[in-house]
């Protein structure tokens, strides 16, 4: 995958995020109530995130849910000290640490949403991109990209591409889940479905097919 | 006349098609996140100022969940309550 370069300069932190990083470095007293603080921020963000996502959980009751934020903020702020020196001040410490609940909450909520639940890898659920059935009021545009698709993920990608684009965009399993299953990270899944998009994109281009990402209006 | 795709066709298309053009990874958009929210809200540009970020969100909806989610915090106003600790 490229990576764009860089288009700011780094500032440095401001003063409230300075105070953030000497508490949380300091020894004794002070460090401890530094991280007893940040906790109380984390374990905030984590309910609030769980608050929104709560709807893909009604089974959950509110005292797994409020687990779970303390779950999360815990790891959360295992993964903050771990990092503190990757801060650069490029945003509020606060804004910087935030992140790392939020994401925490998000993943154990996804997983939590998919446990006991099989993930679907199975072919047949790309198979039927070519058929008619599948989308029946489809341009000829449309339907020609998809049968080129359907026909190019069999032929062009691996095993593992295919099972890891399909499971991702076609059969909605997140990307969190099957990182878990199949025991790798969210990065290295995305590598995988950024590889295969791009083998189909250039046998799309081969086959002098192109997708505008966006809807075509023919002949207006 | 007009032929225009249904919009499932072309969530499908640009799901497994995905974005064009460079983008980050997932490690590098986490890395960014902070500050490009922060841009977001401040208004300033913040696809220019962080390449490749907008195109790896439009690819990777997860890390796009992510960015609405710090997106909201901070616009709800919890992420300015706190103190920092007293030196």
């Amino acid at each position: 995958m490229s990576q764009p370069s860089e288009a700011r300069p780094t500032r440095g932190p401001d003063a409230e995020s300075r105070a953030w990083l000497a508490g949380l470095r300091a020894d004794g007293a002070r460090g401890e109530d530094a991280r007893h603080r940040l906790h109380d921020l984390l374990l905030r963000a984590a309910r609030f995130e769980i608050g929104r996502r709560r709807g893909s959980l009604p089974h959950l009751r509110g005292g797994d849910l409020d687990d779970l934020a303390h779950q999360s903020a815990d790891d959360a702020l295992l993964a903050i000290l771990a990092k503190l020196d990757g801060y650069r001040g490029e945003s509020r410490f606060t804004t910087w640490a935030y992140k790392f609940a939020l994401l925490e909450a998000a993943v154990k909520l996804r997983r939590r949403a998919w446990q006991g639940r099989e993930v679907p890898l199975e072919p047949e659920h790309w198979a039927v991109l070519a058929g008619p059935e599948a989308s029946p009021a489809a341009s000829a545009e449309s339907r020609d990209l998809l049968a080129a698709i359907a026909a190019a993920i069999e032929t062009e990608l691996s095993a593992h591409q295919r099972e890891v684009l399909v499971a991702i965009t076609l059969n909605g399993v997140p990307i969190d889940v099957l990182a878990e299953r199949l025991n790798t990270t969210r990065g290295a899944l995305y590598k995988t479905v950024h590889d295969a998009r791009g083998k189909l994109r250039a046998h799309l281009a081969d086959a002098g097919l192109r997708f505008e990402n966006e809807t075509i209006e023919a002949g207006a | 006349m007009s032929e225009r795709r249904r919009p499932d066709d072309v969530d499908v298309l640009r799901g497994l098609l995905g974005p064009e053009g460079p983008e980050l990874s997932c490690e590098a958009c986490f890395e960014a996140l902070d500050r490009y929210v922060e841009l977001e809200l401040s208004g300033a540009d913040a696809d220019a100022r962080v390449p490749g970020m907008r195109a790896h969100l439009e690819g990777c909806g997860a890390c796009d969940e992510d960015r609405r989610s710090l997106r909201a915090l901070i616009e709800a106003g919890l992420a300015s309550a706190p103190p920092a600790p007293a030196d």
